[in-house]
Parts: C-alpha cells; structure tokens; sequence
C-alpha cells in the first residue's frame, strides 16, 4: 500500500505510471500464481508420504506419479513466472 | 472404531524417520526427460528463429536449458533427500520448490538487458518444453504403471512357434 501512495505521490509521466503499474501488478500475479502450486505440491507431497508410510512396498510407484504431480503442479508457477516477465520486466 | 477406518493398513510410527527403500525413479524419469529435451530442443531452437529470429534462438536454448536443470535438480533433491528420511523428502520438495523457483527468477532477471534475450521466446520456450516433455513422458509412465509385467519380450517367430 505504501509503494502504491508513493507511486501516487511521485511526479511521473502518464507512460511512465503506466510502468509502474504493470510491473507492481505483475509482482502481485506472480506471488500469487505461486501460491496455487505451493498449496497444491504440500497437499500432493503429503498424502504421498501418507501413502509410502501405509506401503512401503509401492513407495516406487507413488514415488514416480508424486514425480510428474510436482512437475504438472510447478507448471502452473512458470505460468505465471511467464507472464510476470512479459509483463513486469 | 468405523469399518472405513478397520480397513485402512496399520503405519509403523518409525518410518517417517527411515530412508525409504529402493531405486529412485525420479532419476531415471528426470534422465528420460533430459534426453528427449535434447531431441526436441533443435526444433525448438529452430521454430524461435523462424519467429523471433538469432535472438529468439538464443533465448529458447536457453529456455530450454533452464527448464532441463530445473527436472535435474528436482529429481536430485527428492534423490538425495529420500535416502535420508520420508521426513527429509516432505522438506526438501517443499523447500526445492521454492528454491528453484527463485533460481529461475535470478537467471532470467541475469539476463533480462543483454542484447540475446527476447522474453516472448523465453517464455513460449519454458511453457512449451515444461509441458511437452511432462505428456511425453507420462504416456510411456502410464502404460508402465498401468501394465507393469507386460513388457513384450523380443522372441523370433521359431521361439514363439516352440511355445505352442
């Protein structure tokens, strides 16, 4: 909020607010486009361990889909990492 | 006690601190991986020149490149970390996301003035390759976990004709 009101508060030219805007807003879409996947590789890699516990025996098994559901999950952070370069950078 | 919660297998309260036991199959998964990368990697390189021109070839090898090391060091720290403790495993994923994430933040922000780069090409090259080469592997994973013991065996005609 404060970086909004010093953005507020500075004397910029209309492209140069225009900037401004498109790189804090795209800060914001990448925190929060990383926050989705980190929620979601928590609850993945949880009840993957939960399974490995219960059967050791298939740990190989949960060990390879809990693999690709990491790396399909991480998708969505470089997603969003894409457009916050696009945009923000 | 309901009948849901009877069927469900005893855990031992120990095994969260006990490495897990055997091979890794996130390496030979990341291996895989990086091996196809490499194949598609000139036609992607090629693809990025046609649009974007020398630039864009550049910045989609490198894309590339990011996305490879980004498998590697994911497969290596679920590697290393399950050979300690499952315990050890929850947190190095958990903390590897992170991590990585801000590798991959620091070597494009590296890289973001030079004269090479155009972002566009970057960006379309890591969603691209990430993806791709995630359903490229999990169609020939999904046929193995679904059919573990069905790997056809190479037999000449005589052989199989011995058989009946």
């Amino acid at each position: 909020m404060e970086a909004l009101a010093h953005l507020a508060a500075a004397s910029l030219t209309g492209d140069e607010t225009k900037k401004a805007y498109a790189a804090l807003s795209s800060g914001f879409a990448y925190g929060l486009a990383a926050i989705g996947p980190g929620i979601g590789i928590g609850y993945l890699v949880g009840k993957s361990v939960e399974a490995m516990a219960r059967q050791p025996e298939a740990a190989g098994m949960v060990r390879t889909t809990m693999f690709l559901g990491i790396a399909f999950t991480e998708a969505l952070a470089l997603i969003g990492f894409v457009v916050f370069i696009l945009v923000g950078l | 006690m309901s009948r849901a919660a009877a069927r469900v297998a005893p855990v031992d309260p120990g095994i969260m601190q006990r490495p897990v036991a055997g091979e890794a199959p996130e390496v030979r998964i990341s291996r895989d991986l990086l091996r196809r990368g490499l194949i598609v990697a000139p036609l992607l390189v090629g693809l990025c020149w046609v649009i974007w021109g020398p630039h864009g070839a550049a910045s989609s090898a490198y894309g590339v490149a990011l996305v490879l090391v980004n498998f590697a060091l994911a497969a290596g720290a679920i590697a290393l970390s399950a050979r300690i403790s499952l315990s050890m495993m929850m947190a190095a994923i958990l903390g590897g996301y992170l991590i990585r994430l801000g590798l991959i933040f620091l070597a494009v922000f590296a890289v973001r003035h030079t004269s090479w780069i155009s972002l566009p090409a970057l960006g379309a090259t890591i969603i691209v390759t990430h993806l791709g080469l995630l359903v490229w592997e999990m169609k020939y994973l999904a046929i193995t976990l679904a059919h573990p013991g069905l790997k056809p065996a190479r037999t000449s005609p005589q052989d199989s004709h011995d058989a009946r």
